[in-house]
């Protein structure tokens, strides 16, 4: 008796170790299976290693998305910074994450001064109902930070 | 693979100075490597994971696409108008395919 209990209790542990998708790929109906895990760490992680120390500041960036995604296989986005995209002052770079992906990173954008204006529109997949970040660089080395909210009716990274 | 189709969109003259949009469209199932196939086995990861705009032979716009970006992948930013002369795409996927498309623009 004393025997099964601890097998169990190692293997609950275990389990929870593993997080949530682990629980749903031990239950057999993990969505994306229990590698690929949604995970927020993943998502600092991978935001980390984009401003590298770098503190985000807040505003100049707008995010268009839908409050409501009914599919999640092409959730439209649009992306603006707020810059005069000069030599000496443009937006170098705009990455997005999806937090709850299983995947978080979703694109980077590269901008130049000839863009004119930095605004960038494409077509994403949200596993789920989650935020959106964007994290800008500018030319000065600066770093802007935005995130917007999606509800997600029927995801789409698949099953 | 399916027969990959291009299609660019720019206006045919614009002003010079003026901040024109661009926007494009490729056809390409973009397997994101999160799929499972019938035999329960992941289906690999097969996109197109650069998107570069040249205007006039000089890069102006590219873009790095992972896993989340959606089939037929639609990518619109903008430029300035300096020159007349050519934009051209390109587009790279996983296996090294290379797609290509370009397009006039009428600088007046």
């Amino acid at each position: 008796m004393y025997n099964e209990m601890t097998t169990f209790r190692v293997s609950r542990r275990d389990v929870l170790s593993y997080g949530s998708a682990g629980l749903l790929a031990a239950a057999g109906v993990g969505l994306f299976g229990a590698a690929a895990k949604a995970d927020k760490k993943t998502t600092m992680d991978a935001l980390a290693k984009v401003t590298s120390g770098r503190t985000a500041k807040s505003g100049r960036i707008t995010l268009e998305l839908p409050h409501i995604a009914e599919n999640g296989n092409t959730v439209p986005l649009t992306v603006e910074v707020d810059s005069p995209m000069t030599d000496a002052d443009h937006v170098k770079t705009v990455h997005i994450f999806a937090e709850e992906n299983p995947l978080p990173e979703v694109a980077s954008f590269h901008f130049s001064p000839a863009n004119g204006i930095a605004k960038a529109s494409t077509r994403m997949r949200l596993a789920k109902t989650q935020n959106v970040i964007a994290v800008a660089e500018m030319s000065d080395g600066s770093i802007f930070q935005a995130s917007t909210e999606v509800k997600v009716t029927i995801g789409g990274c698949g099953g | 693979m399916a027969k990959v189709k291009a299609r660019v969109k720019v206006p045919k003259s614009v002003k010079k100075g003026e901040i024109f949009e661009v926007k494009s469209l490729i056809s390409h199932k973009m397997e994101s490597g999160q799929r499972k196939g019938k035999d329960g086995k992941k289906i690999p990861r097969q996109i197109i994971n650069k998107f570069v705009c040249a205007y006039n032979g000089k890069d102006v716009f590219s873009s790095d696409w992972r896993g989340a970006v959606s089939a037929n992948p639609y990518m619109a930013f903008h430029l300035k108008a300096v020159d007349s002369g050519s934009l051209d795409f390109t587009w790279t996927d996983d296996s090294g395919d290379v797609f290509k498309k370009s397009a006039k623009i009428k600088v007046t």
